[in-house]
């Protein structure tokens, strides 16, 4: 089989399998009890923390584990929002993963007010435009790191910048790093955020945990209400062997950064190279600002559906993008954002190459997907 | 052979799939998407929920087939759902499977059946597909009381040779034997009867959409005489007895409905008779009517009506419609239902009843 969907998720990388499977016998204590295994587990806990916050280029405490890349989403929004007592606005993209897209729905509902700042052909915002939309009233920009259907990265830096500038430090700035992780430097200070949302389980952690950076001295709401941990920022237990195999799969991803670019990179050329001199008229998403691992393609009169199936058989795992509960493919609201047409949309498929990836993967997939076109174009 | 399952989470669908299996057929299964809540979400009851599509998942990884759900909402609400509710707007009573099986799934769903490089396309309908004299036919379910002939009159000899109807030769006594045979965990799922996509009322649903089809209005005898009042000319269907809301000595019944006046006629049963029907859509099995000049066949008027004689021939005032002329006049006909020409329990063809000629 060729997975080629590592933007929904990942294989395990076999270290972090080990190494939760080694902590599995001393380390499922409550880290918050008065005992010896309550300390066991305390301690893994606090010892990923630091793990965690030396690869973000933060201190300890600014970390909150969470239950993955949608919660640290809907804790960095909402309690961003909610905490921002009289000023409750939020300003964000059009093409923002649903958490955040949800959450600020949710927020408007509640009478906050929220500015969805549109996007070029490319998935891209403009910086300025994104300052230019706050106001007194906002309390968080939310803008992501890079989009989980394309791969555009968003100028964090400079939207960081730019909101700073019209501001002064009064609107927090988050931003969802759930996809860029696995190939971008993301140090914390670098992007000058407040706020920064990560999920283990896209770069070779497990399911079920995530990280939200919170810059010290941000207040926020908790969402999640209960017996007060992670500073009272994030109730509920801890998923102690979660938060060793996030750290690991941080620290494993960081040092393989480059020859993940390298191969991935590699890999991606290679596929959309043969493709294009096989199938008229194929066009890359984003294709002037993306991540390495990100290739979004449309082939013209082909519906992704079809072409889905077909790739699925002959052992390739990609995907339409964008899915609803039951799995079928929709039209997304990133691409509609971008100024796809319906059937446009209809005609994309994301592929999206991960740590697994070698160059020669990018010669296989081009095949496969030659073959599965066969009689469609 | 290379099979697409069309799965809807029921047990007819899913033994269809499992029997296909069974006899060595390389079986992909497939939910279709049909329908959301305004809010983009999967309803709760009705079809198309979640569970639904996730009873179909587990029987398809039970036998160990591809699984996929292929989302047509779009396509339905156009092809289906602004019909079903034009329809009501104009007086009529829709059969939305008749439109779903014309427009989805033996059209968009047999094509993409076709892309996906399947010989056949599998559903769980009582109905028999046989091959008699080099010619394809359509017959009624083995199961009299659960053939479902009538909704797929439209099929002609290229979707015919393209689709299977496993269960169409069993009774559903049989099909839940071998559900619970072969473990299948919906074995014992109540039959669905109501529209899929409605599930509450229809009427509220049509007053969400068509407000003019529920506006209130006079109830009148043949003479004009007014005799109550309505609530809109969607509550109801020619023939129908009850909820008139009017009492009066003998039985009464809707024997036409105006929509432009939102006028609901009432008469005896008499006035009910219809001597012949128009029909319109109409499609043959064959590609072509049967040779002779007035056939004799018969004309089943409802999903679960008993077949009438009757002659049927090309209408003398429209060129695209038929005239079925009954035998024995019937109070059964409502326009906006199908017409099936049968000749025993074979489909001739059929096609959606455009008008009542008293």
């Amino acid at each position: 089989m060729l997975y080629l969907d590592h933007a929904a998720t990942t294989p395990i990388r076999p270290q972090v399998w080990e190494e939760i499977s080694a902590l599995a016998d001393r380390g499922w204590g409550n880290p918050t009890g008065f005992h010896a295994s309550a300390r066991a587990a305390k301690n893994a806990l606090e010892e990923a923390r630091e793990r965690v916050a030396a690869v973000l280029g933060c201190r300890p405490l600014e970390v909150v584990f969470t239950g993955g890349g949608t919660e640290s989403d809907n804790l960095a929004v909402k309690g961003a929002a909610l905490a921002g007592g009289e000023r409750g606005g939020v300003v964000t993209s059009a093409v923002e993963h649903e958490a955040v897209l949800s959450s600020a729905r949710f927020l408007e509902d509640w009478g906050c007010t929220v500015t969805r700042v549109g996007v070029d052909r490319d998935g891209l915002v403009d910086p300025s435009e994104v300052a230019a939309a706050v106001t007194p009233d906002t309390a968080v920009v939310s803008v992501m790191a890079a989009n989980n259907e394309t791969g555009a990265r968003q100028p964090v830096r400079e939207i960081t910048e730019a909101v700073r500038e019209r501001t002064g430090c009064n609107v927090l700035v988050h931003t969802d790093a759930v996809q860029a992780f696995v190939s971008e430097e993301l140090a914390v200070e670098d992007l000058g955020v407040d706020l920064l949302s990560l999920a283990a389980h896209k770069f070779g952690g497990p399911t079920g945990v995530g990280v939200l950076f919170v810059r010290d001295g941000v207040a926020l709401e908790p969402v999640a209400h209960g017996g007060g941990q992670e500073l009272g920022r994030r109730s509920g237990s801890h998923h102690v062997l979660g938060a060793v195999g996030m750290a690991l799969a941080m620290e494993l991803t960081a040092a393989d950064r480059e020859r993940f670019r390298r191969d991935v990179s590699e890999a991606r050329r290679r596929f959309e190279e043969a493709l294009s001199e096989q199938v008229p008229g194929l066009s890359v998403t984003s294709h002037s600002a993306r991540t390495v691992q990100h290739s979004h393609l449309r082939f013209p009169g082909v519906a992704n559906q079809t072409l889905l199936v077909r790739l699925d058989r002959l052992g390739l795992a990609a995907s339409a993008g964008s899915s609803c509960q039951s799995g079928a493919a929709q039209v997304s609201h990133v691409l509609s954002a971008m100024g796809l047409s319906g059937s446009e949309a209809r005609t994309s498929v994301r592929f999206s190459f991960g740590w697994t990836t070698q160059p020669s993967d990018g010669d296989l997939a081009a095949k496969l997907t030659i073959r599965a076109l066969e009689g469609l174009l | 052979m290379r099979v697409l399952a069309a799965m809807s989470g029921g047990v007819d669908s899913s033994v269809a799939a499992a029997m296909m299996h069974e006899e060595g057929h390389e079986v992909t299964g497939v939910t279709l998407k049909l329908w959301q809540g305004p809010d983009g979400e999967a309803p709760t009851h009705g079809c198309c929920t979640v569970s639904d599509s996730e009873d179909a998942r587990r029987v398809a990884a039970g036998l160990d087939i591809p699984y996929y759900v292929f989302d047509y909402t779009d396509d339905f609400a156009s092809a289906v759902v602004d019909p079903f509710v034009e329809s009501y707007r104009n007086g009529r009573t829709p059969n939305p499977c008749v439109e779903c099986n014309r427009s989805i799934k033996f059209s968009i769903l047999l094509e993409e059946a076709a892309r996906l490089d399947c010989d056949l396309l599998v559903t769980g309908h009582y109905a028999r597909v046989t091959r008699e004299g080099g010619r394809w036919r359509l017959r009624r379910g083995v199961d009299q009381s659960k053939d479902q002939s009538y909704v797929l009159h439209m099929l002609g000899q290229e979707e015919l040779a393209r689709t299977r109807f496993p269960v169409g030769e069993m009774t559903k006594t049989e099909t839940r034997r071998v559900a619970a045979d072969l473990g299948l965990r919906n074995a014992h799922k109540r039959d669905s009867y109501e529209i899929c996509f409605i599930a509450d009322d229809y009427r509220r649903f049509i007053a969400q959409r068509a407000p003019e089809a529920v506006r209130p209005g006079r109830i009148v005898d043949a003479s004009q005489n007014q005799v109550g009042e309505h609530r809109g000319v969607a509550n109801f269907t020619v023939g129908q007895r009850r909820g008139l809301g009017v009492a009066v000595g003998e039985p009464r019944y809707v024997v036409e409905l105006d929509p432009h006046t939102s006028t609901v006629v009432i008469g005896s049963a008499r006035d009910l008779l219809t001597g012949a029907i128009e029909v319109e859509k109409v499609s043959w099995v064959d590609g072509a009517p049967p040779p002779q000049a007035q056939p004799e066949c018969l004309v089943q008027l409802r999903v679960h009506g008993e077949p009438v004689g009757a002659l049927i021939a090309p209408s003398d005032s429209r060129p695209d419609r038929w005239t079925a002329t009954f035998l024995e006049p019937q109070r059964s006909a409502a326009p906006g239902q199908a017409a099936v020409f049968y000749r025993g329990d074979e489909v001739l063809g059929g096609g959606t009843i455009a008008r009542l000629l008293r």
